[in-house]
């Protein structure tokens, strides 16, 4: 079985095992063990909500380091408009990308404009598009994978498009090599990600084709550098920027996409447990007057990655202003990208695999035998879900006690009880 | 098959819940996952559930519901106290409902929800007294 790269990690010697990763965790993917957490690492999603629960600094993204880029000759950061969020509400985005320059990347440039590309590439998907509905949206890594996990039979829903990410990357690529006579492999392009769910995209597109991108480093890990940046910047905002613009500017929020359609029947759902119940709607074959779904991992969209810094819902008011002052129109020919897109420009081929957890047992007689010695070990239990054993609910420390991940003693409760009965 | 693994677990439905209405298929469908029983084969199972749970929710005073899981099949067993189903050959017909106003009113009521079971299940069989009640038992091959 190939191995996963995740978007978080643990670093042992930081943890106190106070277990709030462990309850944060939606997937029930962390245990606790002799005072360390650990992660099961076939069901993990990288939704990173254990990494934003850690008080501890105790589980950290694996996104890149600035020393990772030595080795290019230029660098360009791509922004997610997100970051346009994390300052006072007179920093103007053009003041933000040249603060971008001054900490060391050659250039930058932020999603909006690809974004846009895409929203209208998706009306073009969706106008010639004759199967089952709704069709989802695939720009969030976490939802991708949980799809890949649970939802197998929804797979082929998610739309067969690149992303704003990847199609700025390869856009920007392209201009740099031309504009500076340079190899492909001499330029790198950066990702200034709100999550490190991105980082598994760049790394392991789910479709497994390269990515065009080198890497992703958090806005969390450059921002007291660009905080000043930008406050050296801000008394003197600098002049000859390209204003920013455009439909995509509000894309990585809550219901940007969908806003920025065309299609009349769209949905926006954030937070993975609002996204498995309409995932499980759309199994059951409920939503089909809805043309497309807009799922993200985090309940407010990208605004809340667990990589930035400002208050989620800060950061959403102020990304709605810009939209208002500077997206409301289409900053590129529209005709253009529709004609990039009939020649297949934002067309992803391969098929994405399904990633299911794995089961009890291979077989399946074992699976069923086990599952029953589960539901008898859990009726035995307190069903609290106290957490002090190291599993998240009374019903995966049964799982866990019949797989062997732990001992029937290791519940307290239980221990306690017969301590006292003993007494008596 | 004597001596066959058997996983079996039983769920009560209070009618007019709306509030947990779905909330035991919902279980199911997390246990058919965590045995590993193909995606294609929960989904079916999970629809026609759904449609028993839902009929007992808009339709009868209480029920229960017992999952049977062998290598071999998925049953579903539904059973419910309630006003039962007078004609039950009309009741399987596609767009047949007895529902009121209100519960349409819900989206609900369409008369899909014996079809569709019908069409989720390999094997669907209901008896029902008048007044008394209705079981419904149906069977998904693995």
């Amino acid at each position: 079985m190939e191995e996963y790269f995740h978007s978080v990690q643990i670093v042992s010697q930081r943890c106190v095992g106070r277990m709030a990763c462990m309850k944060a965790c939606p997937t029930e993917a962390i245990r606790v063990r002799r005072g360390k957490a650990e992660i099961l690492e076939d069901r993990c999603i990288d939704c990173g909500e254990c990494a934003r629960a850690c008080a501890h600094n105790a589980i950290v993204p694996r996104t890149s380091s600035f020393v990772d880029f030595s080795r290019f000759k230029y660098t360009v950061a791509l922004l997610s408009p997100v970051i346009y969020g994390q300052f006072r509400k007179d920093v103007l985005p053009r003041t933000v990308i040249s603060a971008v320059r001054r900490i060391g990347f050659d250039d930058a440039c932020d999603l909006a404009r690809a974004s846009e590309a895409v929203s209208i590439a998706i009306d073009e998907y969706l106008a010639g598009y004759r199967g089952p509905l709704p069709l989802l949206s695939p720009f969030c890594p976490t939802i991708v994978r949980l799809i890949q996990a649970r939802y197998p039979n929804l797979i082929d829903l998610l739309i067969p498009l690149d992303s704003p990410m990847e199609i700025a990357a390869r856009e920007v690529r392209q201009t740099k090599m031309k504009e500076l006579g340079l190899r492909q492999d001499e330029i790198g392009v950066i990702y200034l990600t709100p999550c490190p769910a991105k980082m598994v995209a760049i790394k392991y597109p789910p479709r497994k084709r390269g990515s065009h991108l080198d890497g992703a480093i958090g806005i969390s890990d450059i921002y007291h550098p660009l905080l000043s940046a930008v406050s050296d910047l801000n008394n003197d905002p600098p002049e000859g920027e390209k204003p920013v613009t455009g439909m995509g500017l509000g894309w990585p929020l809550l219901g940007g996409q969908v806003w920025s359609l065309r299609a009349e029947s769209g949905l926006a759902v954030g937070g993975l447990g609002d996204v498995e119940r309409i995932l499980d709607e759309i199994e059951e074959g409920k939503l089909g007057d809805i043309q497309y779904v807009e799922c993200h991992a985090c309940a407010q969209g990208c605004s809340c990655g667990s990589l930035t810094v400002g208050d989620p819902y800060v950061t959403r008011s102020a990304i709605l202003n810009l939209v208002a002052r500077f997206g409301s129109q289409p900053c590129q020919d529209p005709e253009k990208v529709r004609q990039l897109y009939r020649s297949g420009y934002f067309s992803l081929p391969g098929k994405i695999p399904s990633r299911p957890f794995p089961p009890l047992d291979q077989d399946i007689a074992k699976a069923i035998e086990k599952r029953k010695r589960i539901q008898e070990t859990y009726e035995t239990l307190p069903q609290i879900n106290c957490g002090a054993c190291g599993a998240p609910t009374c019903l995966s420390f049964a799982e866990d006690v019949v797989l062997e991940r732990a001992a029937f003693e290791d519940c307290p409760v239980l221990t306690a009880r017969e301590a006292r009965e003993q007494r008596v | 098959m004597p001596g066959d693994p058997l996983f079996s677990q039983r769920f009560s439905i209070q009618g007019k819940d709306f509030l947990n209405a779905g909330k035991a298929s919902s279980r199911i469908k997390g246990i058919l996952r965590d045995i590993g029983i193909q995606p294609s084969v929960i989904r079916r199972v999970t629809i026609a559930c759904y449609e028993a749970e839902m009929n007992v929710v808009l339709y009868a005073r209480q029920g229960t519901i017992e999952l049977r899981v062998t290598p071999q099949d998925i049953r579903i067993r539904v059973e419910d106290e309630g006003a039962g189903i007078p004609d039950l050959e009309l009741a399987m017909q596609e767009g047949y409902s007895t529902a009121s106003d209100d519960i349409r009113e819900m989206g609900f009521g369409a008369g899909m929800g014996l079809p569709n079971i019908k069409k989720n299940a390999d094997e669907l069989t209901i008896d029902s007294i008048v007044g008394t009640g209705t079981t419904l038992e149906m069977l998904v091959r693995l």
